[in-house]
C-alpha cells in the first residue's frame, strides 16, 4: 500500500431523500442532498469538503460511514484485504469496517450522552470490539483521554461538567478508541471560538502524525481548510464543483462558485483590499435542482450552454497534480480579473 | 476574606458541599453509579419523606392481620355508624364495620391496583415506546396503530365486555388499567426517542456499529427516564382513583372486599357526608397521602438520575 493509494473510493455517491406530503403520504419528490459524487479519499492526507450550508457536505460524510445509505453508487474502501464495497454490505457485514472509519461531530453539546459519565459513554463500543476487562477499558480509555491532553480522571465525570472544548476533544478521544484509519470531522471545530479551535486543530494533526491517520474534514470555514488540508473539494448543491491540491485553490481558482466563496474570508490586512463577489440569490433548493449546471442561476459568467448541459468534472494542468472543475467555460479566459487584486 | 467565610453561619448547604468533598474524596476514581444515585436521593428531602409515608401505608397494609384487632368484612350491629374510640379508632361504618380494619386491607388492593397497573403499563409502553421509536419504519408504524386502537376504545366497555366473560375480579381490572394504560406511556416514551434519536451521541454510537437494542435501552432510555417516572407517579394516582369509580359502579372489585375506593363510596351518602366523617375522611387522606408520597418519589428519582444536578 502506497501512502498516496485511495483508502476510499466514492463512486455516483447520490443521496436522496423523498418528501412526502399529504394525508396518505405520498412521495412527492426527493431531495437530492448528495447527487452523485465522485471521489477519491488518499491514504494518510486531509480532504477538506467545503461549501455552504446545506450544500450535502454533512450527509456525503454520512454517506461514507454509512450512517446514512446512499440511494445510489458506491463506496469502496480498499484496505490490506483489499476493496470492499461498503455500500452493499448489510448492518452484519459492515461490522468490520466500523472499526476503520470513525467520525468527529459538529455540536459538542449533544455528542456525549449526558446520563453517562465519560467512561460510560467510552467503554461500550470497546465492549463491542473485544476488550473484555473493566480494568483494560479503563487503562484504555485513561490513555485516549492523555492522548487529547486531558486528565485521566476525567473519565469519571459527566459532560455536562466539561467545557465545549473539551467535549469536543472527548469526542475526538471516542473517535480514536477503536483506532480507525479514516476519520471524518464533520464541522468538528466550527461550534468552538477561535483559540479553542487552533487547539482543537492543533490535537488533530498531531494524532494524525502519530497515529497515520486520513481525514475528510468538512467545514465551511476556508481558513481552517487553508491551514489544515492537502487537497479541497468544493461542493455546491449535491455536486462537487471543483476539486484539487489545496494550495492550487487559492493560488488558481477555476470554478466561479469557489471564486466567490474564497472571495468571501475576511482578510485582516487593511492596505489589501479584496474584491468581494456578491453572489445574488439564495441556494436553489435541492428538491428542484435547476436544469444543466446547478451553479447557472447565480453565476456571473453563465451563458445559454449551462442552462441546459450539465458540466462534468474535467481535468486541467496545474503545477501541483490535478485539478478538477466542473464548469463549461473555463477553456476560456474566464477570470479576467485575479481574485484578491491589490488595490492602488 | 477568610473572616468572611469564618464569621458566615454554616448553613445545610455547607454541610451539603462538605460531605460531597468527602464522599469524593473517598471514592476518587471508582466513584460508583449506584452510590452516587442512592446519595443523591436520600439527599433530597421530599423524596425521603414521600419514600417513609409509602414505605409506611405499604407495611400497614401487608401487616394488616397484625396490626386490626377487627375483621373488615365482619359488621357489629351493636356499633353502626359510631365516632372513633378507643375500641374502634377510626369509628365503624354504616354497618358497623371497623373503619381502620377496611383502610389497612383496603390498601392492600387499592396499592395492588394503582401501582401495579401503572408498573406493568409502563413496561409494556416502555418496551415497544424506546424500541420502535428509535427504529422507525414500519414497526413503529404498526406499535402506533396499536395503541391508537387501545386508545380509542372506551375503557367502560372493555371493563362490562371483561366483567361480562370472565366475571368480577381483582386481575380483571390490572389487566383492563393496562390494556388502556400503556399508550400513554408508549407515545411519551416513542416521542422522547424521536427527539434523542436525533442527537450526535446516538449517531456516534451508531458509527460504531452498535446493535439497535443496545443503543436504545442501554443508551437512549436513561435520558427518557425523567418524564417516564413522572407519568408512572400521576397513573397510579388515577388508577387507584379509577378503580374507585368503577367499583362503584359495581364493575371493579366486588363490594365486599374493602378498598379505598369502595370505602370511599360510602360517603356518596349526603347524611354520611355531614354527619359521619370518619368514615370517609381517614380514606380519603390516605389516598391523597399516598398520591404524595408517590409523586415525591417520582420526582426524586427523576432529580437523582439526572446527572446534571449535584445531591
Amino acid at each position: 500500500m502506497q501512502p498516496n493509494d485511495p483508502i476510499l473510493k466514492l463512486r455516483d455517491v447520490q443521496v436522496h431523500f423523498p418528501v412526502k406530503t399529504g394525508v396518505f403520504k405520498r412521495v412527492t419528490g426527493h431531495v437530492r442532498a448528495v447527487d452523485g459524487v465522485d471521489l477519491d479519499v488518499r491514504r494518510g492526507e486531509v480532504l477538506g469538503l467545503v461549501g455552504e450550508s446545506g450544500c450535502g457536505k454533512t450527509t456525503l460524510g454520512k454517506a461514507i460511514l454509512q450512517l446514512v445509505r446512499a440511494t445510489q453508487g458506491t463506496v469502496t474502501y480498499s484496505g490490506e484485504d483489499g476493496e470492499t464495497e461498503l455500500t452493499s454490505l448489510d448492518d452484519a457485514g459492515l461490522f468490520r469496517f466500523r472499526k476503520r472509519l470513525q467520525i468527529v461531530f459538529q455540536d459538542p453539546h449533544s455528542s456525549l450522552n449526558p446520563a453517562f459519565t465519560i467512561f460510560g459513554s467510552l467503554e461500550d463500543p470497546l465492549r463491542h470490539y473485544g476488550v473484555k476487562t473493566r480494568e483494560e477499558r479503563r487503562k484504555i480509555v485513561g490513555d485516549l483521554l492523555e492522548a487529547v491532553n486531558m486528565r485521566r480522571e476525567s473519565m469519571d465525570r459527566y459532560p455536562h461538567e466539561f467545557s465545549g472544548g473539551q467535549r469536543q476533544r472527548i469526542g475526538i478521544a471516542r473517535a480514536l478508541s477503536i483506532e480507525p484509519e479514516l476519520i471524518v470531522c464533520d464541522e468538528a471545530v466550527s461550534a468552538l471560538d477561535v483559540s479553542i479551535q487552533a487547539q482543537v486543530l492543533q490535537l488533530l494533526m498531531e494524532l494524525k502524525r502519530e497515529k497515520n491517520l486520513t481525514y475528510v474534514f468538512i467545514t465551511h470555514d476556508l481558513s481552517v481548510t487553508e491551514y489544515l488540508c492537502d487537497r479541497i473539494a468544493v461542493m455546491y448543491l449535491g455536486k462537487i464543483v471543483e476539486l484539487c491540491d489545496a494550495e492550487d485553490l487559492y493560488a488558481n481558482t477555476l470554478h466561479p462558485y469557489s471564486q466567490a466563496l474564497l472571495s468571501a474570508i475576511p482578510v485582516a490586512d487593511l492596505d489589501k483590499k479584496s474584491r468581494r463577489i456578491v453572489l445574488q440569490g439564495d441556494v436553489p433548493s435541492p428538491v428542484n435542482p435547476p436544469s444543466g449546471c446547478p451553479f447557472h442561476p447565480r453565476c456571473r459568467y453563465v451563458v445559454d450552454r449551462c442552462k441546459t448541459e450539465v458540466p462534468e468534472l474535467r481535468r486541467f494542468k496545474s503545477a501541483k497534480g490535478e485539478h478538477m472543475a466542473a464548469c463549461h467555460l473555463i477553456d476560456q479566459p474566464l477570470a479576467e480579473q485575479p481574485l484578491r487584486t491589490e488595490s492602488p | 476574606m477568610t473572616d468572611a467565610n469564618a464569621t458566615r453561619p454554616r448553613t445545610r448547604r455547607d454541610a451539603q458541599f462538605d460531605k460531597i468533598r468527602d464522599r469524593e474524596a473517598a471514592l476518587a476514581g471508582t466513584r460508583q453509579h449506584t452510590a452516587r444515585f442512592m446519595s443523591k436521593f436520600l439527599n433530597n428531602r421530599l423524596a425521603v419523606v414521600g419514600f417513609v409515608i409509602f414505605a409506611v401505608i405499604c407495611l400497614m397494609s401487608l401487616f394488616a392481620p397484625l396490626i386490626a384487632q377487627h375483621d373488615p368484612m365482619s359488621p357489629n350491629l351493636r356499633a353502626i355508624a359510631k365516632p372513633p374510640s378507643a375500641e374502634h379508632w377510626f369509628g365503624t361504618d354504616k354497618t358497623g364495620r371497623d373503619v381502620f380494619a377496611r383502610v389497612l386491607y383496603g390498601g392492600r388492593v387499592s396499592i395492588l391496583v394503582g401501582l401495579g397497573s401503572a408498573l406493568l403499563s409502563a413496561i409494556i409502553g416502555v418496551i415497544i415506546g424506546v424500541y420502535s421509536g428509535y427504529v422507525g419504519g414500519w414497526l413503529d408504524w404498526i406499535a402506533m396503530r396499536i395503541s391508537e386502537i387501545f386508545m380509542s376504545f372506551p375503557q367502560i366497555i372493555l371493563v362490562l365486555l371483561l366483567v361480562a366473560i370472565l366475571g368480577q375480579s381483582l386481575l380483571n381490572l390490572i389487566v383492563i388499567f393496562t390494556l388502556t394504560g400503556w399508550g400513554g406511556i408508549y407515545r411519551m416514551a416513542r416521542a422522547r426517542m424521536l427527539s434523542i434519536r436525533e442527537e450526535e451521541y446516538v449517531q456516534a454510537l451508531r458509527s460504531f456499529g452498535l446493535g439497535p437494542a443496545r443503543i436504545a435501552y442501554k443508551h437512549m432510555l436513561p435520558n427518557a427516564l425523567g418524564p417516564i417516572m413522572v407519568n408512572i407517579t400521576l397513573s397510579t394516582a388515577a388508577f387507584i382513583l379509577q378503580e374507585a369509580g368503577l367499583s362503584f359502579l359495581g364493575l371493579g372489585v366486588p363490594l365486599s372486599i374493602p378498598t379505598w375506593g369502595n370505602i370511599l363510596n360510602a360517603a356518596q351518602d349526603l347524611r354520611v357526608l355531614e354527619q359521619n366523617w370518619w368514615i370517609w375522611l381517614p380514606v380519603g387522606a390516605t389516598i391523597s397521602l399516598f398520591v404524595l408520597s408517590v409523586n415525591f418519589i417520582g420526582d426524586g428519582l427523576r432529580d437523582a438520575t439526572d446527572p446534571s444536578q449535584q445531591g
